[in-house]
C-alpha cells in the first residue's frame, strides 16, 4: 500500500449543508453554520480569559476598538488582508483539487526574502513600475519551485504530501533566515536584515491612505480562482482530481500532471502573498520574522468551505482580531498568542458544527 | 581535523544524541501505534508540547521527576481524549482536528507560561543519572548512553515491549485490523472505535512521555513552542519505520545525531550557523522520502474514520 490511502480528502461532506425542510434559504443556513462555531470560541475564549484573571469584555471590547473602530486600526487590518486573502486562494486551490499543502509558511517566507533581496537590488538600476512587477513574479516562481519535490513525490510516487510539505515548510524557514543572515546581509545594519525598499518604491498606497493596492490585487487574485475553480474546465478537471483520483484517472486526466500543476499554482500563490506583504508594508525582512500565517489561514479556508468570496469576510475577521489582539493582549499583558487559542477553538467547533448539521440531515432523511 | 575528530566533540554528539533523540523515540512509538490502527495523529506535535508544559509544571511544583513524568503523560492524554472524542466517536477531519489541537496547545502553553513564569524563568535542577555499571565505562559512547536518568532506558525496553505486543498478542493484532481493514476487526466481534481510541490515548500518554523529557531532563526549563516540530518529525519516523518499533529508535537516534550537531560541532570548535543545522534533521527526513518513497508503508484505511456499514 503506498502513502496514498494516508491522505484524507481535505473537501468537506456537502451532505447537511442544505437547508432543506428548515425553511431558511441556504446561503442564510450558511453564514449561520459559519457564525455559530465563532461566537462558541469566543464564549469559551472569554472562560479562559477569566481563568487567567483577566476582563473577557474589555479584552473583546478592545480587539473591535483597535482592529475595526479606530480609522489608524482599521487601515492596518485592510492591509493586513492582503497576504491573509493571497494565502486563502493559495489553499483553495491546493484543498478543492484534494491536495493538503500544508507548507505556506515556508513558500511565503522563502518568497518574502528573494523578493525583498532581489528588489532592493534591482531598484539602483530600474524604475519602480518594472522592480515591483518583477518581485512579485519571482515570489510566485521562487513558492512554486519550493513546492516542486512533494508536488513530484506525490504524483509519481505517492508520497503523502502532508508531511512533504511540512518538512518542506520547517525547511524554507531555516533556509530563508540563512539567506537573510550571510548572502543577502544589509552590511549597515546590527540586526541582520535584508536591504531596504523605501517607502517611495513600494506598492502604491490608496487615496492618501495607509492601505497600498496589495490588499486590491489579493481580491482580484481569489476572485480568479475562485470563477477559474468553480466555472472552468481546468478547475472542473481539479475538482474531479480531489473528489476521487481513481475516477479521474478513467475520465482520461492525467492525475500526476495535474498534481503538479496544482502544487505550482497553490505554492505559487503562497509566493506571491510573502511578495506582496513584503513590497506593500515591509521592504525588508529581518532575520527571525515569521509571521506564521499558515496554520492559522487554513481554518479559515475549511469555515469558508473553499468559497473564495466568504474567505475574503473571514480574512478580514481574522485580520481585526490579529490586529486588535495585539494592542488588546499588550493592554491585559498577556502574550499575543491568545488569538491561536481562539482560532483552535473556532477550528473545533466548527468541525462539531459540521458534524452536528450532517447528524440532523440524515435523521430527517430517515 | 583533530577538531572534529576530538573526544570531547563525540562525546557531546553522543549524549545529545539521546537527549534529542529520547522524546523523538517516545512520540515516534506513540504514532506508529495509532497509525497502525488507523488514525494519522497530527495533533501529536500539540501533545508534546502539553506534556513538555504539564511535566516540568508538575515537576516544577512537586520537585519530583516521577511525578513529572505522570503529569506529562497526563498533559498529553488530555488533548488525546479530545481527538479520540472528536475523530474516533464523531468521525471529524483527523487532519483539521489534528491542526487545531497544536495550535490550541501552542497558544494556551504560551499562555500560561507567560502568566507564570516569564518573570522567572525558573530551572529544574540538573538529573540524577543511574550509571549502569561496566558498560559505563566504556570510552566516548559510555557515559552517552549507559549513564543516564533511568527513564532513558524505560523509552528503550519499550521498543521492545512493543514488539513484543505487535507480533505475539492479541491487542497489536486488532490494532493492525483496526488500520488495515476495519470491517474485519468489527466482523470478529472487536470494536473498531474502542481499538482505535485506546491507540489514540496512547499516543497521547507517549507523546506527553516524550514532551515531558524534552523539557524536565534535555532542557530543565519550559519554552514556547519549545518542541518546534518534534510532533512531525515523529510522523515520519513512524511513517517510514513500517510498523517496526526498533527502525523507529534507529531513526530517532539518527535523527537525535542531527539535532545535536549544533552544540557537538561548537564544542568541537567548528562555528557554523544555527540556521543551517537546524535545516538538518527536516533535509534529513526529505532525504529519506526520496529515496525510499516506495518503501514508506501505510495502513489501508488510515486517515478515513470507520462507519459501520459504510464503504
Amino acid at each position: 500500500m503506498t502513502a496514498d490511502a494516508g491522505t484524507n480528502d481535505p473537501t468537506p461532506t456537502s451532505a447537511g449543508l442544505s437547508g432543506q425542510g428548515t425553511g431558511m434559504p441556504e446561503w442564510l443556513v450558511r453564514i449561520v453554520l459559519a457564525l455559530v462555531p465563532i461566537l462558541l470560541a469566543l464564549i469559551v475564549g472569554a472562560a479562559i480569559l477569566l481563568l487567567l484573571g483577566r476582563d473577557p469584555i474589555s479584552f473583546y471590547v478592545n480587539i473591535v476598538r483597535r482592529g475595526l473602530i479606530s480609522w489608524i486600526g482599521l487601515q492596518e487590518t485592510i492591509t493586513r488582508c492582503a497576504p491573509l486573502i493571497l494565502l486563502g486562494a493559495s489553499l483553495i486551490v491546493a484543498f478543492r483539487a484534494g491536495l493538503w499543502n500544508l507548507g505556506i509558511d515556508g513558500q511565503f517566507l522563502l518568497a518574502a526574502v528573494i523578493t525583498a533581496a532581489l528588489s532592493a537590488w534591482m531598484i539602483q538600476s530600474a524604475p519602480a513600475w518594472i522592480v515591483l512587477p518583477v518581485g512579485m513574479i519571482a515570489g510566485f516562481l521562487v513558492g512554486a519551485v519550493w513546492s516542486l519535490i512533494p508536488a513530484l513525490l506525490k504524483a509519481y510516487q505517492g508520497v503523502n504530501e502532508i508531511v512533504t510539505t511540512l518538512m518542506m515548510s520547517f525547511l524554507g524557514v531555516s533556509l530563508a533566515n540563512v539567506l537573510i543572515k550571510i548572502p543577502f546581509n544589509d552590511p549597515n545594519t546590527t540586526v541582520p536584515q535584508t536591504m531596504t525598499l523605501v517607502t517611495d518604491d513600494r506598492l502604491p498606497r490608496l487615496f492618501g491612505t495607509t492601505i497600498n493596492i496589495g490588499v486590491v490585487i489579493a481580491v482580484v487574485v481569489i476572485l480568479v480562482v475562485h470563477w477559474v475553480m468553480t466555472r472552468t474546465a481546468f478547475g472542473l478537471r481539479l475538482q474531479t482530481v480531489g473528489a476521487n483520483p481513481k475516477a479521474a484517472l478513467h475520465a482520461g486526466l492525467s492525475v500526476p500532471l495535474l498534481t503538479v500543476v496544482t502544487f505550482g499554482l497553490s505554492a505559487g500563490l503562497a509566493g506571491l502573498a510573502g511578495s506582496v506583504e513584503i513590497l506593500g508594508v515591509w521592504g525588508n525582512v529581518r532575520a527571525d520574522w515569521n509571521p506564521g500565517y499558515g496554520l492559522a489561514i487554513i481554518p479559515l479556508v475549511f469555515l469558508a468551505r473553499f468559497n473564495g468570496i466568504a474567505v475574503i469576510g473571514f480574512t478580514f475577521f481574522f485580520a481585526m482580531l490579529s490586529i486588535g489582539g495585539e494592542t488588546a493582549s499588550r493592554r491585559a499583558d498577556l502574550p499575543n498568542y491568545f488569538v491561536l487559542v481562539l482560532v483552535a477553538l473556532i477550528l473545533i467547533f466548527m468541525a462539531l458544527t459540521e458534524w452536528l448539521s450532517h447528524r440532523r440531515a440524515l435523521a430527517r432523511r430517515a | 581535523m583533530s577538531g572534529l575528530l576530538s573526544d570531547a566533540f563525540l562525546i557531546s554528539l553522543v549524549a545529545g544524541a539521546i537527549a534529542a533523540g529520547i522524546p523523538l523515540l517516545l512520540a515516534g512509538l506513540g504514532e506508529q501505534v495509532s497509525e497502525k490502527a488507523g488514525v494519522l495523529n497530527i495533533g501529536i506535535e500539540g501533545m508534546m508540547l502539553l506534556g513538555a508544559y504539564t511535566g516540568f509544571y508538575v515537576a516544577f511544583l512537586s520537585g519530583s521527576l516521577w511525578l513529572g513524568f505522570l503529569g506529562g503523560a497526563a498533559g498529553g492524554l488530555i488533548l488525546a481524549l479530545l481527538m479520540a472524542l472528536l475523530c474516533v466517536r464523531l468521525g471529524l477531519n483527523q487532519i483539521v482536528i489534528g491542526i487545531a489541537l497544536t495550535l490550541g496547545a501552542d497558544g494556551i502553553t504560551a499562555l500560561l507560561h507567560h502568566v507564570q513564569f516569564s518573570r522567572t524563568y525558573p530551572r529544574l535542577p540538573a538529573v540524577d543519572t543511574l550509571p549502569i555499571p561496566l558498560l559505563s565505562q566504556i570510552p566516548i559512547i559510555g557515559p552517552g548512553i549507559f549513564d543516564r536518568h533511568p527513564s532513558v532506558y524505560l523509552a528503550i525496553i519499550a521498543v521492545f515491549v512493543l514488539v513484543w505486543v505487535f507480533r505475539r498478542t492479541n491487542v497489536g493484532l486488532n490494532l493492525q485490523a483496526a488500520g488495515d481493514k476495519p470491517a474485519a476487526l468489527d466482523a470478529a466481534g472487536v470494536s473498531v472505535t474502542t481499538t482505535r481510541t485506546l491507540a489514540v490515548l496512547f499516543t497521547g500518554m507517549m507523546a506527553g512521555l516524550g514532551g515531558a523529557y524534552m523539557s524536565m531532563i534535555g532542557a530543565g526549563i519550559f519554552i514556547p513552542f519549545m518542541t518546534g516540530g518534534a510532533g512531525f518529525i515523529a510522523i515520519v519516523l513512524a511513517m517510514l519505520a513500517r510498523g517496526h518499533p526498533t527502525w523507529v529508535l534507529y531513526g530517532a537516534l539518527l535523527f537525535g545525531v542531527s539535532l545535536s550537531l549544533t552544540t557537538a560541532l561548537q564544542v568541537g570548535g567548528v562555528n557554523v550557523p544555527t540556521d543551517v543545522v537546524q535545516m538538518l534533521p527536516f533535509a534529513m527526513v526529505m532525504l529519506v522520502l526520496v529515496i525510499f518513497a516506495r518503501r514508506s508503508a501505510l495502513p489501508a484505511a488510515l486517515g478515513l474514520p470507520y462507519v459501520r456499514g459504510q464503504r
